[in-house]
């Protein structure tokens, strides 16, 4: 069985530096699902041109890919989803009892792993832009 | 023994579909991303001087067409709805949002998902041609 622990609140950021892997990992966890769920109401909302025609929706999301501040933030997007990907799966592992002594070090792993994931796309979102 | 952080109370029903919805998830979100930014990946438009690859309506309406994909799309709207607005309503209760305020957050979330769901499905059957 998991035993209590009293990890304080969010809110006293000023122990920020008291803060273990695990609570990053909880912090990091929480930041990216906002991110995550504010850009599905947003990628259906764009995505609603399509009710206005098909030029609309072409020339919408051409418009969007021409702007290189898009691609940027296309960059950061796939950060935050492979990190909420990652840990997520790390969370299952936790959940499920598995790999507990290991948690700290799988959380530090998908730090690593999604760096990697990002810079090797960069060439990708950036084609033609720069 | 390692100690457990988790915003849910565990065992519950929504604790159980949190986790149900990200198993279907992870493949899903990763096979969306790779499928629309590294095999058609949308940018490839005007910069590249590449216009048969160029993101457009017929691409989309062709995937859309497919009934295999389209179901995936829309199963995967209303697991990353639930899964989403479930994570938010959790984190909320986790920062000590209770009695009114929590009932009332509770359904200004779920009206937002049942709309949310409604407009996707809307966007889903006009892109297949349906609508």
């Amino acid at each position: 069985m998991s035993q209590g622990y009293d990890r304080g609140a969010v809110e006293s950021f000023g122990r920020w530096r008291e803060f273990s892997a695990g609570m990053w990992a909880w912090i990091l966890h929480k930041f990216t699902g906002w991110i995550l769920v504010g850009y599905l109401f947003t990628h259906i909302a764009v995505l609603s041109t399509a009710t206005g025609g098909e030029t609309m929706y072409t020339t919408t999301l051409q418009g969007l890919e021409e702007l290189l501040i898009v691609r940027f933030l296309e960059i950061g997007l796939l950060a935050v989803a492979v990190f909420h990907i990652l840990n997520g799966i790390r969370l299952l592992f936790v959940d499920l009892g598995l790999g507990l002594t290991a948690q700290d070090r799988s959380f530090y792993a998908s730090l690593v792993l999604t760096a990697a994931i990002t810079v090797a796309s960069i060439p990708t979102f950036l084609g033609g832009a720069l | 023994m390692a100690d457990h952080y988790s915003s849910f109370e565990r065992g519950g029903r929504r604790w159980l579909l949190q986790r149900i919805t990200a198993v279907f998830l992870i493949g899903v979100l990763a096979f969306h991303f790779v499928l629309l930014h590294f095999v058609n990946h949308a940018a490839e438009i005007e910069f590249a001087g590449n216009h048969a690859a160029e993101i457009e309506f017929a691409g989309t309406q062709a995937r859309m067409q497919n009934v295999g994909y389209f179901s995936l799309m829309w199963t995967f709207l209303v697991t990353a709805t639930f899964h989403g607005v479930n994570g938010v309503y959790n984190a909320l209760i986790n920062q000590g949002l209770e009695g009114t305020q929590k009932k009332v957050v509770a359904a200004v979330l779920t009206i937002a998902s049942l709309l949310l769901i409604l407009q996707g499905t809307r966007v889903a059957l006009v892109m297949s041609g349906v609508l």
